[in-house]
């Protein structure tokens, strides 16, 4: 197992590498961080420029093999360069993940559970109300895109507000930092829920689908039948034995969806203008920020490549039929 | 004193499709109650309605008591303190129905702990020590494995023992066996009996093989249509059948002790629940119907003897002695002419020497590697001559389908040598070995999945037609349906309009397109229903002896066998062990295998399953990945542990090959202590004593 799992890295390894590799030489040749101080009034002299640019790894007079030598260079040390002002790309990121995890974590676990939990309830009652209702509902929020579901919350809330005359529920930024201690903790909270709501609406609906056709499928296979002539309640039988087994297959979508959480949220934290990791891919590829674009791409790669190995772990955990003996 | 009384039972589906319509019947202590009937007679939503654990929308009525206690009708609360307390139930499929996500020994425990109070540890223990009285091998080490590692043998006994984990009053076995070889169904009737020694219980067996019911069962109960049609105890109803259509599925089904001869078949289908005839419902496929018939259902009478016969001509049929061979038409087959010719003087269509096919073993679905390899074929050698059926018979797992698989593909074998019609497969390029498959055709085993349901049958039957470039299609696709005993005007319907048995001759109407001269026919008959496994058997024979045909058969059946084939191949574990005409092989089986897998058989007559010893075989067929070494048989062969150990010392040492026996011309065994012996009692004789 270890000499398998050795390999699998090795793999995973070479695969960032190349996906990094690839989007840093696309940045680089296409983006043109110069333009940032060409514009700039007074005029700045090109040489300070040239010096500025060239102290960042970012100078287009530096042949881009040279530039890509001196980048991988600093990767392997684990320092992804600076940003096209001279920032700390690793600063920035070691912050923007954080903001990424606070906002995304919740609603995607929640979308899960609750998304298994209304599909399961969905099969056992097919072609009832409650499914047909779930199965419309799921439909016309998949149909309506993420930003437009946002915007509508968002501008929901701030009439409410205005009607109620003060500010119910926030719906912009990640906090007020001007309050501390509980009452801050609070505001964090308040700030969540409008971009919770629009994260979980959208998974909800998705995995009920797909969890309503996996219990579909079991509830028709004889094991629930004989957990029933057991003697089990339908209620555990239809939990303990049939809900157990659909969620397999579940599982791996929200093995991905969860490796892919940080950076695919862009919509979500434009609107609600938390500054994480999906709002900073925009905002990089604006400005011309060459490695950043690059460091995005570097963590994107290694989460796609984790969510993977944690889907196989996970399908193996929950399914003794694919365990390696 | 009874456990179980049903009372007019009656089960209805939405759309007005009337299941179940009518049965009563009584289960005492220690007895047991056979239900026959085929698919869809209504005989497993019968057990479900008991069970109550039919889907909701199903409307139920009538009385069941248990113990004087009705269940029709009482809420969940009351159903799951009877549900497998005091009536378990043991289903068909044994692997779906074990949860595959936790073990077999948490599962037996979880059914030991709704009913009693005990604590985890101790109902674990119990789990194991069920395991162990329905005979599994290391009970507590196999307690912790999971259903799929589990065989189809063990996992039905696992299933015994959780249906015997509360000591029930009552055992409904749906098709307990169905799903099984031979050799494992004798084992496990064994352990059902064990079972029902242990716990006293009633046991309600619910199967469509006639063989099982007659070894099993004290009192029987046909259904056909939803409906009971005749009851009473098994030596009566067996060998005095008085309702015409227990009289034809005794008289359709094929023996291995049985006379040469057409198959007598029931015509026609049994009736749509949705659509039941008026009057009784068997009389439009019933030859001894008279006008009457048609004008009111019969009820179940009683005829005496604790009989109960619903048919307004029993009297006639008893007076007159009358059998179904008697009242069915028995359809005349033309000889062949091609068999006048001896075997050695006729051409040699397929011929097998030394095939081998292995196929790497692969593990994992999270990191596959090949752990090793698994001898599906190893070395098999045999010959059809022309107009010959050769039958390949053996348990799953032996081999049978890949070395089918293997001809059919026509491409150069692993090792040995193909020669289909005089051609070595090895030598074929693309333009000879595509003008060879028009002379190679395959029918398969599931005529529902063998067929596309989004193409008219007319089409399917063309497509070879057109794949080998045929013009006039559409009169030779006629010709072809009706020599299959189907109407021309049927090429314009889809699949999906036509039962089993006319599918599986839509099937062999598509093999015959091309005029081939060997047809290979994968377990033809075994997804169908006695009455209409007869007709396509008889079919089969005829268009053999007409069209002057070669078959290469593959069937587990082996009674079908007998009846079909000329010659026979038994296969165990990629190899074969015995080979031979049939009434040698049958009559006097020379290989140990080839002796039990005979006795396992059941036979259609009570008198007989109660007097004949079986030879049980220990165990499961061995993993063809780690076959044993020496002769592959050995680990499970009865005849090795009576050897002495220096006679065993050969059989462990050095791997048996077929050598002809000195008595016959057309039998030879692959065991180095083979020896004739008689297995099978002819039924003649059995009268004569």
């Amino acid at each position: 197992m270890g000499k398998y799992l050795l390999r699998r890295l090795a793999i995973n390894v070479v695969l960032v590498a190349i996906a990094a590799s690839l989007a840093y030489l696309l940045a680089a040749t296409t983006m043109n961080p110069r333009a940032a101080y060409e514009g700039r009034q007074p005029p700045v002299a090109e040489h300070v420029i040239d010096a500025t640019l060239d102290a960042y790894n970012l100078n287009d007079k530096t042949p881009v093999l040279e530039r890509y030598a001196t980048w991988v260079s600093g990767v392997v040390t684990g320092d992804f360069g600076k940003t096209w002002n001279g920032g700390s790309v690793n600063d920035e990121m070691g912050r923007r993940i954080w903001v990424s995890l606070r906002l995304l974590l919740i609603g995607t676990v929640l979308g899960f559970v609750i998304g298994v939990a209304l599909g399961a309830l969905s099969a056992i009652r097919q072609y009832r109300f409650t499914d047909r209702f779930v199965g419309v509902s799921s439909f016309a929020i998949m149909a309506i895109p993420v930003f437009l579901m946002a915007t509508l919350l968002a501008i929901a809330t701030y009439n409410v507000n205005r009607g109620l005359g003060f500010t119910l529920i926030e719906y912009t930024g990640e906090y007020n930092p001007r309050l501390s201690g509980w009452d801050q903790l609070l505001n964090r909270v308040n700030h969540l829920i409008l971009p919770t709501i629009s994260l979980t609406l959208g998974s909800v609906a998705f995995y009920s689908r797909i969890q309503r056709n996996m219990m579909l499928d079991v509830l028709g296979q004889d094991f629930v039948r004989t957990a029933m002539a057991k003697g089990l309640r339908r209620r555990t039988a239809l939990t303990k034995h049939a809900l157990r087994t659909a969620l397999i297959p579940s599982a791996t979508y929200f093995a991905f969806a969860f490796g892919t959480m940080f950076t695919g949220a862009i919509f979500t934290e434009k609107i609600f203008a938390w500054h994480g990791m999906g709002a900073w891919l925009v905002d990089s590829i604006h400005q011309n920020d060459v490695n950043s674009v690059a460091a995005v791409t570097f963590f994107t790669a290694i989460c796609v490549l984790t969510a993977a190995f944690l889907s196989d772990v996970l399908v193996a955990a929950l399914d003794p039929r694919v365990r390696v003996s | 004193m009874s456990i179980l009384q049903v009372r007019d039972l009656t089960v209805t589906f939405p759309g007005d499709i009337q299941a179940v319509r009518g049965v009563s019947y009584e289960v005492s202590r220690g007895e047991v109650l056979g239900i026959v009937g085929e698919s869809g007679s209504g005989k497993s939503v019968t057990s479900l309605a008991i069970m109550g654990l039919l889907p909701r929308d199903a409307v139920v009525s009538g009385s069941v008591k248990l113990h004087d206690r009705e269940l029709i009708g009482v809420d969940e609360d009351e159903l799951v303190k009877v549900r497998g307390k005091s009536i378990s139930m043991i289903f068909q499929d044994p692997l779906s129905a074990f949860t595959p996500v936790y073990t077999i020994g948490d599962q037996i425990a979880e059914a030991v702990r709704i009913h009693q109070k005990m604590a985890k540890d101790k109902a674990a223990k119990r789990a194991v020590e069920l395991l162990d009285l329905v005979g599994i091998p290391h009970p507590d080490v196999r307690a912790k494995s999971f259903p799929h590692e589990f065989s189809g043998g063990m996992r039905q006994r696992a299933m015994i023992a959780m249906a015997i984990a509360n000591d029930p009053d009552l055992l409904i076995c749906d098709e307990p066996t169905t799903a099984l070889d031979v050799t494992i169904q004798a084992q496990v009737l064994e352990v059902l009996k064990t079972a029902q020694r242990e716990t006293g219980a009633g046991i309600v067996m619910i199967t469509h093989d006639l063989g099982v019911i007659a070894g099993m069962a004290d009192r029987v109960l046909v259904m056909y249509a939803g409906r009971p049609v005749e009851q009473g105890p098994v030596d009566e109803l067996y060998y005095r059948p008085r309702m015409p259509y227990t009289m034809g599925l005794l008289a359709s089904i094929p023996r291995i002790d049985g006379e040469e001869g057409p198959l007598v078949p029931i015509e026609g289908n049994p009736p749509s629940p949705a659509a039941l005839p008026p009057g009784c419902p068997f009389a439009p496929r019933c030859p001894m119907r008279i006008d009457s018939c048609d004008e009111e259902e019969p009820p179940l009478t009683p005829i005496g003897g604790g009989r109960h016969v619903a048919c307004i001509r029993s009297r006639e049929i008893e007076h007159k002695g009358l059998t179904g061979a008697d009242v069915f038409p028995v359809p005349v087959i033309p000889p062949s002419d091609v068999v006048r010719v001896p075997r050695e003087q006729r051409p040699t269509v397929l011929e097998l020497d030394g095939l081998v096919r292995h196929y790497p073993l692969m593990k994992g679905a999270v990191f596959k590697r090949r752990v090793g390899t698994v001898h599906a074929v190893d070395g098999i050698s045999f010959d059809i001559a022309e107009g010959e059926t050769l039958a390949l018979v053996g348990e799953s797992g032996c081999g049978k389908t890949t070395t089918l698989q293997q001809i059919m593909r026509l491409e150069p074998p692993q090792g040995g040598r193909v020669v289909v019609l005089g051609k070595d497969s090895a030598h074929l390029d693309r333009a000879a070995r595509k003008s060879l498959r028009g002379d190679l055709q395959i029918v398969f085993q599931d005529p529902m999945a063998a067929l596309d349901p989004r193409m008219p049958v007319g089409d399917i039957i063309a497509e070879p037609l057109r794949a080998h470039g045929h013009k006039d299609v559409a009169a030779r696709v006629a010709e072809l349906l009706s020599l299959v005993g189907l109407a021309p005007e049927h090429a314009e319907r889809y699949p999906q309009r036509f039962s089993g048995g006319q599918r599986q001759r839509i099937g062999i109407a598509r093999a015959l397109a091309l005029d081939p001269k060997l047809l290979v026919l994968d377990e033809p008959v075994s997804a169908l229903d006695v009455s209409i496994q007869a007709g396509v058997i008889n079919l089969l024979e005829k268009l053999k002896n007409t069209l002057g045909l070669s078959y290469l058969f593959v069937a587990h059946d082996l009674a079908v066998v007998r009846h079909l084939a000329d010659r026979v191949a038994v296969m165990y574990l990629g190899k074969i062990a015995e080979i031979g005409a049939v009434a040698n092989v049958y009559d006097r089986p020379a290989h140990p295998y080839t002796q039990a897998l005979l006795s396992a058989i059941p036979l259609p007559d009570p008198e007989m399953e109660r007097t004949r010893k079986r030879i049980l075989l220990e165990g499961d067929l061995p993993s063809p990945a780690d076959p044993p070494s020496g002769c592959r048989f050995r680990t499970r062969c009865p005849k090795f542990a009576r050897l002495s150990e220096a006679e065993r010392r050969r059989c462990v040492d050095e791997e048996p090959s077929v050598v002809r026996l000195a008595s016959a011309a057309d039998h030879g065994a692959a065991c180095h202590y083979a020896e004739e012996i008689e297995v099978i009692t002819a039924s003649g004789d059995q009268e004569e004593k």
